[in-house]
C-alpha cells in the first residue's frame, strides 16, 4: 500500500462505523478479476482509491438479456460526489458513462449491453479527490455490444430520434424520482458496416437553470437508454443532450 | 516401440469408453387414454444434468400409423422417442408436428427427417430465424447431450382447422400469445388436448416471445375446449398431464399477475433492479421456477410497461 493512500484509508476508517471500516481494502480486488490493474491504470490513473462498499452496484447476477443489462449505481452513502465514472472490465468497449451529480443524489440506474460475463464497477471521485470504487459481477452469454441495434433495422426510426418520454414522482416512497427514456439506437461501431452512433451527453437542469446532473454516456450504454435519478427538486426539470452525429434535443419534463 | 504406442491406445480407449456417459432420457411412453401417449419431461431448466429434457412430447396411434407432437431438444432425444414409440406400436410414423418455434419442441426434427413435419406459418417462420441461434443457446446449456444435433425445418405449411388423418379427427387450433404462432391440437377422437407451450403445469411459464393479451384470449380459446362433453385430458408443454382444466387457470393466474405487476412497478416509477427484487406471491409457491422465470420475464416485459408508464416529454 502507497502511504498517502493508507493514510487516506486509515483516516477515513476513523470516520464511519466499524463494519464499514473493516471492508475498506487498498488493493486486492474483491471481485478478483485479472483486468483490475489495467481499470486502475485507465480510469484511476495514479490517484488514491479504496475499494468502498457504501458504493453499491446492483445488477443481476445472471442477466438473461445481454443488451439490455440492468444496472444502478447508489453512492449516497458517501455524502457529497464530484463524479462516477461506470466501467466493464471484460466488456470490449469498457467505459459505460460517467456522471456528475449536482443538486441531484449520487445515484442513477440505466441498462447496458455485454458482451461477456465481467464486473461493472463504479469509481466514485468525493471532494477530497479519492476514489470509492464498488461493484459487482454480471453472468450473461454475452453479444451484447457486436449485435446490432433492433431500432436500425425498422424503417421509422429517424423519425423517433432523440424522442424522449419521462415523468417524475413527487409523492410517496419514491418521491424525487425522475425517469426518462431517449430513443436512440446507440450503435457500438462494433458491427460491420454500422458506425458508432450513441449519445454523448445528457444534461438534467431546474426550472432555473440549476444543474441536477450531468451524464456522458458511451456505446455500452443499451439502445433507446431509460435513465433512473433521485432528485429533490420540486419543479419542472429540463433534460437536453447531444449525439456524436450533433443531434440535439431539449424538452422539459412535468 | 509401436507395440507400445498400441498397448496405450487400447488402454486410453477404454477408460474413455468406460467413462463416457450413455446419454440416455429413459423415456417411458405415459398412456394418456387409448391410443394416445405422451412423454413428460421434468419440472426444471435446461442443465447438462436432464439433457434438455423439461418438455412433454406425445403421440397418437391411429390405424395406419402415428402422429407425434413435437420432437423435443435434440437430435438423441428424437431417436431415442422413436424408439421409445416402436415399444408400444410398429406402425410407421405418418406426421410430425411442431407445436411452436421453441428449441426444446423442435430440435428432436432430425429424427423425423423420413416424414412430414408441419407447423404452422409463424412457427417455420420463427425457426427459419432464430433457429440456429437456439439450437447453439441449448449446445451451450445441456453440453453434450446436443452432439450432432443440427435445425431441420418443418416442411410441410398447416392449414387450421378439422382434419381427419387416417380415420382419426382432429383439430388443429392456430392460437399465439406463447410465441407467434401456437398450434394446440385436439384429438376429438380420443378428448385428449395437446396445449403446447400455451399451457404449463406447476412450472412457471417461459415469456421471451410472450404477448400477453394474446396468450390470455388463447387461454379461454383452450378452457372452452376442456368444457366440451368428449374432453377426457390436458397434455401441456410442460409438466403433469391432467384430467381437467386446472393448469389453464394456474397459467392464467400466473400470467396476470406477470401483467398486473409490470404494470403497477411501471407506474411506481421503480428501476429495473428494484423490479427484479420484488418477490414472488406465496400463492404460486407450488410453482416450480417462478423465482427463476420471473426474474426472466421482467427482462422480456418491463421495458415495454415501463415505456407506457412514461408521458412524452416536449
Amino acid at each position: 500500500m502507497k502511504l498517502p493512500l493508507m493514510v487516506a484509508a486509515l483516516a477515513l476508517s476513523a470516520l464511519m462505523p466499524a463494519a464499514h471500516a473493516a471492508n475498506l481494502q487498498a488493493n486486492g480486488d474483491p471481485l478478483d478479476s485479472a483486468r483490475w490493474q489495467d481499470m486502475e491504470k485507465t480510469f484511476l490513473a495514479g490517484h488514491p482509491f479504496i475499494f468502498d462498499p457504501r458504493v453499491k452496484v446492483t445488477g443481476p447476477a445472471d442477466a438473461e438479456n445481454p443488451l439490455q443489462v440492468p444496472i444502478t449505481v447508489d453512492a449516497i452513502a458517501l455524502g457529497k460526489v464530484e463524479e462516477v465514472v461506470v466501467f466493464a472490465d471484460f466488456n470490449p468497449i469498457v467505459q459505460i458513462l460517467r456522471f456528475f451529480p449536482g443538486d441531484a443524489a449520487a445515484y442513477l440506474g440505466f441498462r447496458v449491453k455485454l458482451q461477456q460475463s465481467t464486473p461493472v464497477r463504479a469509481a466514485v471521485r468525493t471532494t477530497d479527490g479519492i476514489w470509492h470504487v464498488g461493484g459487482t459481477w454480471v453472468n450473461t452469454v454475452g453479444g451484447g455490444c457486436s449485435a446490432p441495434s433492433v431500432g436500425t433495422a425498422l424503417p421509422a426510426w429517424q423519425k423517433q430520434l432523440n424522442e424522449v418520454s419521462a415523468r417524475q414522482w413527487r409523492d410517496g416512497e419514491l418521491a424525487g424520482r425522475l425517469r426518462l427514456r431517449v430513443v436512440h439506437p446507440m450503435d457500438t461501431g462494433l458491427v460491420a458496416g454500422i458506425p458508432a452512433f450513441h449519445l454523448q451527453e445528457i444534461r438534467l437542469t431546474d426550472n432555473k437553470d440549476q444543474l441536477l446532473m450531468r451524464i456522458e454516456t458511451f456505446e455500452p450504454v443499451s439502445e433507446n437508454p431509460v435513465f433512473t435519478v433521485q432528485q429533490q427538486n420540486a419543479g419542472r426539470v429540463r433534460a437536453s443532450g447531444r449525439d456524436n452525429n450533433g443531434n440535439v434535443f431539449s424538452v422539459w419534463i412535468d | 516401440m509401436n507395440k507400445l504406442i498400441g498397448l496405450l491406445l487400447v488402454l486410453f480407449s477404454g477408460v474413455a469408453g468406460a467413462a463416457g456417459p450413455a446419454f440416455d432420457y429413459a423415456l417411458q411412453a405415459q398412456r394418456v387414454t387409448d391410443n394416445v401417449y405422451a412423454f413428460t419431461g421434468r419440472n426444471e431448466d435446461f442443465s447438462t444434468v436432464n439433457g434438455g429434457n423439461i418438455v412433454n412430447t406425445g403421440f397418437i396411434v391411429t390405424d395406419r400409423g402415428l402422429l407425434v407432437i413435437d420432437s423435443g431438444p435434440s437430435l438423441r432425444y428424437g431417436q431415442q422417442m422413436r424408439q421409445a414409440m416402436a415399444t408400444i406400436s410398429n406402425r410407421p410414423i405418418l406426421q410430425l408436428f411442431n407445436t411452436h418455434h421453441h428449441p426444446d419442441h423442435f430440435l428432436g426434427n432430425q429424427a423425423f427427417a423420413d416424414t412430414p413435419i408441419a407447423a404452422l406459418t409463424a412457427t417455420q417462420q420463427g425457426i427459419a430465424t432464430e433457429g440456429n441461434a437456439f439450437a447453439e443457446n441449448l449446445y451451450r446449456m445441456a453440453g453434450d447431450w446436443m452432439q450432432g444435433t443440427e435445425v431441420q425445418a418443418p416442411n410441410t405449411t398447416l392449414k387450421p382447422g378439422k382434419v381427419n388423418i387416417a380415420g382419426r379427427s382432429l383439430r388443429l387450433l392456430a392460437l399465439e400469445g406463447h410465441t407467434g404462432g401456437d398450434l394446440a391440437i385436439y384429438d376429438e377422437s380420443s378428448g385428449v388436448l395437446f396445449t403446447g407451450d400455451l399451457v404449463f403445469n406447476s412450472r412457471a411459464p417461459t415469456t421471451p416471445h410472450a404477448r400477453l393479451k394474446l396468450w390470455l384470449a388463447s387461454l379461454d380459446v383452450l378452457e372452452a375446449v376442456t368444457r366440451e362433453p368428449g374432453f377426457t385430458a390436458l397434455v401441456p408443454g410442460h409438466g403433469a398431464v391432467t384430467r381437467d382444466a386446472a393448469p389453464i387457470r394456474q397459467t392464467r393466474a400466473w400470467l396476470l399477475w406477470l401483467n398486473k405487476s409490470m404494470q403497477e412497478a411501471a407506474a411506481a416509477g421503480l428501476d429495473m433492479n428494484e423490479v427484479l427484487a420484488r418477490p414472488v406471491p406465496a400463492e404460486f409457491s407450488g410453482i416450480a421456477l417462478g423465482e427463476h422465470e420471473y426474474h426472466r420475464s421482467v427482462g422480456h416485459l418491463f421495458p415495454a410497461a415501463e415505456q407506457e408508464a412514461l408521458g412524452h416529454a416536449h
